[in-house]
């Protein structure tokens, strides 16, 4: 267990921003949050990571737990002069190779010396995951890794982050306002409205009634695309009815919280 | 040494442009230079009361200074003003608070130019010596606060996740910051102020390409236009707090240019 947060309430001005989360993050495990925009995602992954304070339950953190932080990218100040290698090494010194090893796994060998302000918002994402990657972190936590992004750097940047994990075995926590590939690279979806509406493996998730209500058309036009997605793992085309079981089965398995 | 007034004013220009240096660059980093300007106009309310209560002008303009930052600071989060415009209004109405004092004071007590336009000429021993323990204790203050506060300049959360204590440095800043204010009036105005903060900094921004660099560069380029603004109004009587911001002013022009045709 990395973190585990015990009915967690975070107060907004005069309402509660998120309140009743329950939530456990293994080792070595990828947690996907999703949900719209203002459900409280950000602000329970920094309630878990201590930036801000919870208003009520607990949570509890693996002790000298390492963590690399990904913050949203709109959020990092480029007006300070700095290179991408300084910024690398922004709250702890690495070794030369080191930082060029991080740098060519997230396809940016070439920018060590460029300054952070003149990188695109693209190449700024992945300095930021090289950033933190570099800690060797035992819980990696990603704000909307892909925003700005366009969408095949998108599916670019969660192969890269699958990549990570492959190779440092850390835990991930990735927050995400949107359904694409998030969830064929993710062992658990968190789906959050203020409060979890439901979680579990991605497959279950996409079919939970909480999930479809809450993004409405945008999920069943997703659900067909990972049904998709899906097929092509089989050979016969006849797979409609199993599949349909098979979800069914997930559901049962998938715990509600609405 | 310190007989002589040019030599009292040169040194004490000198240790306030050399701290507001690195403060400076921290301003243009972290976007307060609005921040910067409302400080410096609650100084001419520090002045009026320092007058009204006579004490030593420096102590009263940093208390000033320090009530105000605290209040903004307070404020944040409790209203639904954004937070340019309650600067505005802290801003605006120190200088008018301030104008308002002094009016009641007897006109022979206040010179209106020296408090606009700086009096470094009329620096005393007692404010270079001050000063230069001020230049010390600063400097050695922002050594010790510099990476936290750096971090959480790039990002605050970086910084609370990844266990930089960022508070405290941030708060030691902003006491550093109306601690040179409450110098810097004396040197080029309380008009002026913020000018000094920014400009020097500003200038370094275009010659340089990591933070410490930049800090180094803006406090000789501040020393510079100290030099140069001092030695200009001691040779044809110019007011010397805005030769000292012209000359500033100049080598960003300078800087600028040079940045330009570089690339």
């Amino acid at each position: 267990m990395l973190i585990r947060a015990e009915n967690l309430g975070i107060k907004g001005h005069d309402d509660w921003r998120v309140r009743g989360v329950s939530l456990t993050i293994a080792e070595s495990e990828i947690v996907t949050m999703i949900g719209p925009n203002g459900s409280g995602k950000s602000t329970t992954a920094k309630a878990l990571l201590g930036i801000i304070p919870a208003d009520e339950g607990t949570i509890t953190r693996k002790p000298s737990m390492r963590i690399g932080y990904v913050p949203q990218s709109l959020n990092v100040s480029r007006n300070v002069p700095m290179s991408v290698k300084r910024f690398l090494q922004l709250t702890k010194q690495h070794k030369d190779d080191e930082i060029k090893q991080a740098l060519a796994l997230v396809g940016l060998p070439y920018v060590e010396h460029k300054q952070v302000a003149d990188l695109s918002g693209g190449q700024l994402q992945r300095t930021l995951i090289a950033r933190a990657l570099l800690l060797k972190p035992d819980l990696m936590v990603l704000d909307e890794p892909v925003q700005g992004v366009d969408f095949a750097g998108e599916i670019a940047l969660y192969e890269l982050i699958t990549q990570i994990r492959d190779q440092l075995g850390c835990g991930m926590l990735l927050i995400s306002h949107d359904l694409h590939i998030v969830m064929s690279q993710t062992d658990r979806v968190v789906c959050m409205n203020g409060h979890i509406c439901c979680e579990g493996a991605p497959a279950s998730v996409i079919e939970n009634e909480a999930y479809l209500k809450l993004f409405g058309p945008k999920a069943s036009e997703f659900l067909a695309l990972y049904h998709h997605d899906h097929d092509h793992h089989h050979h016969d085309h006849d797979h409609y009815d199993h599949h349909n079981h098979d979800h069914h089965n997930h559901k049962d398995k998938a715990d509600s919280h609405a | 040494m310190l007989d002589d007034f040019f030599t009292r004013a040169l040194l004490a220009g000198l240790a306030t442009a050399a701290l507001t240096g690195p403060i400076g660059c921290f301003i243009i980093w972290r976007r307060m230079s609005f921040f910067g300007d409302t400080l410096s106009h609650s100084a001419l309310l520090g002045v009026a009361l320092g007058l009204l209560l006579s004490i030593y002008q420096t102590l009263s303009v940093f208390l000033v200074a320090l009530g105000i930052s605290v209040l903004i600071q307070w404020l944040r989060g409790k209203t639904n003003l954004s937070s340019d415009t309650s600067l505005g209004i802290f801003s605006h109405g120190a200088l008018a608070l301030g104008l308002l004092m002094i009016s009641f004071l007897p006109p022979s007590q206040v010179d209106l130019t020296s408090v606009f336009f700086g009096d470094i000429l009329a620096s005393s021993a007692q404010d270079v010596i001050v000063m230069s323990i001020a230049l010390v204790v600063g400097l050695f203050v922002m050594r010790v606060i510099w990476h936290a506060l750096l971090v959480a300049t790039v990002n605050q959360d970086i910084a609370t996740a990844e266990g930089v204590n960022s508070k405290f440095a941030e708060f030691t800043f902003t006491l550093l910051l109306t601690i040179v204010i409450a110098f810097s009036f004396k040197v080029v105005g309380v008009l002026l102020i913020s000018a000094l903060l920014v400009i020097p900094a500003a200038s370094a921004r275009q010659l340089t390409s990591a933070p410490e660099a930049t800090a180094i560069v803006a406090s000789v380029l501040g020393c510079l236009s100290v030099i140069g603004g001092l030695v200009l109004s001691l040779h044809i009587d110019l007011p010397s707090g805005p030769a000292i911001v012209c000359f500033a002013l100049m080598f960003f022009i300078t800087a600028f240019t040079y940045r330009r045709f570089r690339s």
